[in-house]
C-alpha cells in the first residue's frame, strides 16, 4: 500500500521480470529475475493488471482464459479442463461463449483474473483488484484470496482499499516515494497515525473507533470487525458482571 | 524498439530560445530543410543539413533524446541502406540513408521543441485551413483542434501500448518468437486492446468536449497570442531564401551525388 507514484506497480513488475533491477537483485524461488525471461517467470508469478481493457482481445471468454495456457504450451486437453475449472471457480461459466467486451466492468475484471488464475501460478499479484467492484464482488474476491492462501499460494495485492485489507489482516508493506516505510501485520501498521499519513491512506473505521476508545482501556491496534466484536463483548460481560455484583 | 523512436517526437516542456521560436517560422525552417533534402541526393549537402541542426538541438537541450531516437531508428536506416545497396550504387545507398536520418531528425526537432498548444494556435492562424475546416466540418477551428488532439494523444498512446505489452507478456506472450508470420500474428493481442482503448477514449473525449460547449462561437479568442519576434523574421527569411535557392539550383543545374 502507499500513495500514487509510491512505486507499488514498479515493484510488482519486478516480480515477473517485466522490469529488471538496475541495482541489486530480485530472486523468485532462488532464481535471479535478470537471468530469466518474462514468460519463464510468469509461469510462477501471475500478475493481474489493474485495467482489464489492457489485456482482453479474444472473441470469447473461453479463448481469453485459455490464451496464456496455450502460450505456456499446455496440452489441449489440459487447457480445456483448466479453463472450465477456472470459469467455474470465478462464476463465469455461463459467459464462456460470450465476447469479453460485452461484459460489465466488474465482470471484465473477473475475466482478467481468470485469465491469470487459469495456469495456477504459485504467486499471484493483484494490482488494484477492488476498484470498480461492488460489495458482493469484493466479498467474493476476499473469500477467493483466502481460499488460494489456504492452498499454499502467496497472494500479493497492490491496493488503496484500507477496509478491504483490514478485514483480512494480512502482512502489510507500506511504500512511499519508492521506499518501503513500514511493514508488519495490518493491525499494527494501519492503526499507526504517523505511518498512515506518510502513505496518504485513510485509517480503517475500526482503527478510528478504537483509538478514541483507548481511554477505556481498549488496545489501539484493532482494524477488523471480528476482533473488535470480541473485545467489546469481553468488556460488556465484564461490565455486566460488575453491575450484577454491585446491585 | 518502436516506442523509443516515439520518444524523439515527444514535446519536452522547456523554456529555451528554440522552444520560444514562433511555430510558423519554425515550420518554415523544417520545410526549408526538407525541400533541398528531397530535391538533391548530394551527400555533402545532406550531411551539412544534418550537422547544421546539431546546435539547434543543443540550444533546445534535447540532444540526448534525439540521439536516443536515432539509435532506435538505426534498424530502419540499416534496412534502407541494405535495400538500396543491392539495387544501386553505394553512394546512392549512403545518400538515401542520410536522407532518412535527416527527415527523421528534422521532424523530431520540430515536434520536440514545439508545444501542441502553440502548434494548434499556429494552425488556427492559417486562413486556408480555417476555410477548409468550415467547409468540411462546419467550424473554422475543428481541423486545427483535430490535429492538436492527435499530436497530444501520441504520448498517452505510447504509455497504453507499454502497459498492454506488459500485460500480454505477463500472460506468456513472446513477441520475438517464431517465424515471420507468427511474429506478425503475435501483435494481434497488442493491437486489439490498443485500438479499443483509442476508440473508447475518443468517444469519451467527444462527450467531454460537448459537455464543455465545444466548438463555441465564431471568433474565439485565446489566452496566448502568437507574435513574430525579430528572430522569427530572420528565420523566415533564411528558410524562404533556402527554399527558393533550392528550386532555382534544381531547375538550372545538375548536382552530383558526390
Amino acid at each position: 500500500m502507499g500513495e500514487n507514484g509510491a512505486g507499488k506497480t514498479t515493484l510488482a513488475k519486478q516480480l515477473n521480470g517485466l522490469l529488471k533491477p538496475s541495482l541489486g537483485r530480485v530472486t523468485v524461488d532462488g532464481d535471479d529475475t535478470a537471468k530469466k525471461s518474462v514468460a519463464q517467470l510468469s509461469r510462477k508469478v501471475g500478475i493481474v493488471f489493474q485495467n482489464p481493457d489492457h489485456l482482453l482481445f479474444s472473441e470469447t471468454v473461453r479463448e481469453e482464459v485459455g490464451f496464456a495456457l496455450k502460450n505456456f504450451g499446455f496440452e489441449p486437453g489440459v487447457v480445456l479442463k483448466q479453463v472450465e475449472r477456472t470459469l467455474e471457480a470465478l462464476d463465469l461459466a455461463h459467459y464462456a461463449d460470450t465476447s469479453p467486451f460485452l461484459l460489465s466492468g466488474g465482470e471484465r475484471k473477473r475475466v482478467a483474473l481468470a485469465a491469470v488464475l487459469a495456469w495456477q501460478p504459485d504467486y499471484l499479484i493483484l494490482d488494484e483488484p477492488t476498484i470498480g467492484q461492488d460489495y458482493q464482488q469484493k466479498e467474493r474476491l476476499r473469500n477467493f484470496i483466502l481460499q488460494l492462501n489456504s492452498q499454499g499460494k502467496a497472494v500479493v495485492m497492490v491496493t488503496h482499499d484500507v477496509e478491504f485489507v483490514a478485514e483480512c489482516n494480512p502482512k502489510v508493506v507500506l511504500m512511499s516515494k519508492g521506499q518501503i516505510v513500514a511493514q508488519g501485520q495490518a493491525d499494527e501498521v494501519l492503526s499507526d497515525d504517523g505511518l498512515i499519513e506518510k502513505a496518504s491512506l485513510v485509517k480503517p473505521q475500526m482503527a478510528k473507533l478504537f483509538s478514541q476508545l483507548s481511554e477505556y482501556g481498549f488496545p489501539r491496534d484493532v482494524v477488523d470487525v471480528h476482533r473488535a466484536k470480541m473485545l467489546l463483548e469481553e468488556k460488556l460481560t465484564e461490565v455486566r458482571v460488575r453491575v450484577a455484583q454491585s446491585s | 524498439m518502436s516506442l523509443r523512436v516515439l520518444n524523439g517526437f515527444k514535446f519536452s516542456s522547456l523554456k529555451t530560445p528554440v522552444h520560444r521560436l514562433d511555430p510558423r517560422a519554425k515550420f518554415l525552417l523544417v520545410i526549408g530543410i526538407i525541400v533541398p533534402s528531397l530535391l538533391f541526393t548530394n551527400i555533402y549537402l545532406l550531411a551539412g543539413l544534418l550537422i547544421v541542426q546539431v546546435p539547434l538541438f543543443m540550444v533546445g537541450r534535447v540532444t540526448k533524446r534525439w540521439l536516443q531516437s536515432l539509435r532506435a531508428g538505426l534498424f530502419l536506416s540499416a534496412l534502407i541502406f541494405v535495400v538500396n545497396f543491392f539495387t544501386g550504387p553505394l553512394v546512392n545507398a549512403v545518400a538515401l540513408t542520410l536522407r532518412f536520418l535527416l527527415l527523421m531528425t528534422t521532424f523530431s526537432f520540430f515536434f520536440m521543441t514545439t508545444s501542441p498548444d502553440d502548434l494548434g494556435l499556429a494552425i488556427d492562424k492559417v486562413g486556408f485551413i480555417r476555410w477548409l475546416s468550415r467547409r468540411w466540418l462546419g467550424y473554422p477551428n475543428a481541423l486545427s483542434f483535430t490535429f492538436t488532439t492527435a499530436v497530444r494523444l501520441v504520448p498517452t498512446m505510447a504509455v497504453d501500448a507499454q502497459t498492454v505489452v506488459d500485460a500480454q507478456r505477463s500472460r506468456g506472450l513472446e513477441l520475438d518468437k517464431g517465424n515471420l508470420l507468427k511474429r506478425v500474428r503475435n501483435y494481434i493481442p497488442i493491437l486489439i486492446p490498443l485500438l479499443l482503448i483509442a476508440i473508447r477514449r475518443s468517444l469519451e473525449l467527444a462527450e467531454a468536449l460537448e459537455a464543455r460547449g465545444f466548438p463555441g462561437k465564431e471568433g474565439r479568442t485565446s489566452l496566448f497570442e502568437l507574435r513574430f519576434k525579430p528572430v522569427d523574421y530572420l528565420l523566415l527569411g533564411i528558410s524562404l531564401a533556402g527554399i527558393i535557392l533550392s528550386f532555382w539550383v534544381f531547375l538550372y543545374y545538375r548536382v552530383p551525388t558526390i
